[in-house]
């Protein structure tokens, strides 16, 4: 069975990653999963300077979802290249850097740097909802966006360059021809969706920073759209991430066009959850008899009939 | 051995209307656990609640654990009707745990309400130990059967004086450094319930240089360190309440 799926450059072995800020630096996941199985490890958001993150409460639970507002805490780049990616490197799987910043010339240093430190791909992080700065501010205005994946393309050019894309804008076909050309390799959709809970014994929010970004199954149909519409948009591929926590979600969004997708809040609630997805994934297509993980990639077709399987 | 493992409940039951004990048995084979240590237990295998929860254990015997949960919300009232042999899934276990000194010194252990449970996981492995135990009212001091074999070594308190002597733990942790004035160097003070409560305690052993460990409550998402939900802010910055802790040095947290 072939379950090799190629994003920009890179061949992964097959389409499970990991979402960034849900994976740590991935050896935190070292007790629950084989990590050398996985397609690829998306860790943490990396900025120039360490960030302290924000004040908790920093996550709160709400119906079949998780509104988070950690704020970006890392270690930054120079402690990330000394610490943390020797563990990494050792590993016999693609590690995509999530990176962030406050300005253009952040964001072309971090990949200037993380490319000559041999690092294939990095993920532009356009589309946080929880930090001031940066961040989402480049996400939700094309012209911005434009800039800054131009500047980044042309300094870092052997990188593999993944956007990932912000659900908080009106037009995601929009954003997604942006990304495609200004020099992206893939995109990745969709970031948390902003959101709030309030305490209704103290009228307080639930979070000290107010909002906080809304993940899991909730957001999952959302995420689905979107990625469809991306993928009906653009070229180069789309990675799907939103609410995935079992093989049948995934597959979702592979049909939907995803050429690979990736779990986020899903870890939190089962650590295995990437090796559980990609061997469902294997016993789907063998169900299905297809022999190539891209006989289903975009497959959803024509028109809705009555006897969905669900139903 | 696996961290991430499935249960079968063997027993639950109220203690009093807010608070229950559950009893499991892992049906795979599992890490044991260090005192003050804790698990993740999902509460539904629906999505909605979708975490599991964090619960200390009191303690592993003859392959069992124990927990006290608090009803605090949707998940913990599912978790209230786990009937027996109910398969659930687990997490752990997870943080730091308790340190556990060699020298010879007076272990001063000091709970508030539900905090007897990570308390008592401890105090099977310590010597020389007494225990200050607060809560309420009589209703809310749970599990007194397991520690009143302490005697007199064992000192309780409660803020309506329906039991024990009358007032909070604070203040009897004052009388106790009273009446061991000459050996207040050798103690060592571990502590577990609400945070006025630590924040007290943290506060008194700093005025009579005792040392202390404090162990802490915070909303998770994983319980194994990579969502960074659980940060309190300490003299090093941020650290995560299920990896680099959940206990710490009082002197390390900045309350």
């Amino acid at each position: 069975m072939n379950l090799t799926v190629e994003i920009g450059r890179l061949k992964l072995k097959n389409p499970v990653m990991s979402a960034s800020g849900t994976f740590g630096y991935a050896e935190e996941f070292s007790d629950f999963v084989d990590l050398n199985k996985l397609g690829a490890i998306v860790v943490k958001g990396i900025s120039i300077k360490p960030m302290e993150g924000n004040p908790p409460p920093r996550i709160c639970e709400t119906a079949c979802g998780m509104l988070n507002s950690i704020g970006l805490q890392n270690v930054g780049l120079k402690k990330f290249l000394k610490e943390k990616l020797p563990y990494l490197n050792k590993l016999k799987t693609i590690i995509i850097v999530n990176i962030l910043g406050n300005s253009i010339s952040d964001y072309v240093k971090l990949s200037k740097t993380l490319e000559d430190s041999g690092i294939e791909a990095v993920e532009l992080n356009v589309s946080c909802p929880n930090v001031k700065k940066g961040g989402i501010s480049f996400g939700i205005n094309d012209k911005m966006l434009a800039k800054l994946i131009s500047k980044v393309r042309q300094s870092a050019q052997k990188i593999t360059l993944i956007t990932k894309l912000s659900p908080n804008v009106s037009n995601i076909p929009l954003f997604a021809k942006v990304a495609e050309d200004s020099g992206s390799d893939a995109i990745s959709l969709i970031n948390t969706i902003p959101a709030l809970a309030i305490d209704i014994e103290t009228w307080k929010p639930k979070l000290a920073n107010i909002t906080g970004g809304l993940s899991g199954p909730a957001i999952k149909p959302i995420a689905l759209r979107m990625v469809w519409e991306a993928a009906e948009t653009v070229k180069i591929p789309v990675i799907g991430i939103g609410g995935i926590m079992n093989a049948g979600d995934a597959i979702e969004f592979l049909l939907a066009g995803a050429t690979a997708i990736q779990v986020g809040t899903g870890n939190f609630v089962n650590p295995g959850a990437t090796i559980d997805i990609l061997e469902g994934i294997e016993d789907y297509l063998k169900r299905k008899s297809i022999n190539d993980i891209k006989g289903i990639i975009g497959g959803m077709n024509g028109k809705c009939t009555n006897n969905n399987s669900d139903n | 051995m696996s961290k991430n493992f499935r249960a079968k409940v063997i027993n639950n039951f109220a203690l009093n209307p807010r608070t229950f004990l559950l009893e499991i048995e892992p049906i795979e084979e599992t890490i044991a656990p260090k005192p003050g240590q804790f698990y993740m237990i999902q509460p539904d295998s629906s999505y909605d609640p979708l975490l599991k929860r964090p619960f200390s254990y009191i303690r592993k015997s003859n392959g069992k654990i124990q927990f006290l949960c608090a009803i605090k919300g949707k998940g913990t009232r599912l978790m209230m009707n786990f009937h027996s042999n109910k398969i659930i899934s687990m997490l752990g276990p997870f943080g730091n745990g308790y340190p556990i000194f060699k020298s010879n010194h007076i272990s001063l252990l000091i709970a508030g309400g539900t905090g007897i449970a990570s308390i008592l996981s401890l105090s099977n492995e310590v010597q020389n130990k007494y225990l200050i135990y607060g809560a309420r009212t009589r209703d809310e001091l749970l599990l007194l059967d397991k520690i009143e074999e302490l005697g007199d070594r064992f000192i309780v308190c409660t803020n309506d004086c329906s039991y024990g002597k009358k007032g909070m733990v604070d203040e009897l942790l004052k009388d106790f450094i009273n009446s061991h004035k000459d050996n207040i160097n050798s103690i060592i003070i571990y502590a577990c319930g609400p945070l006025p409560m630590l924040k007290a305690i943290s506060k008194i052993s700093a005025e009579n240089n005792i040392k202390g460990f404090a162990s802490l409550e915070e909303n998770m998402a994983c319980g194994f360190g990579a969502c960074l939900g659980c940060a309190v802010k300490t003299k090093q910055g941020y650290q995560r309440v299920c990896k680099e802790g959940p206990v710490f040095p009082f002197k390390e947290i900045i309350w």
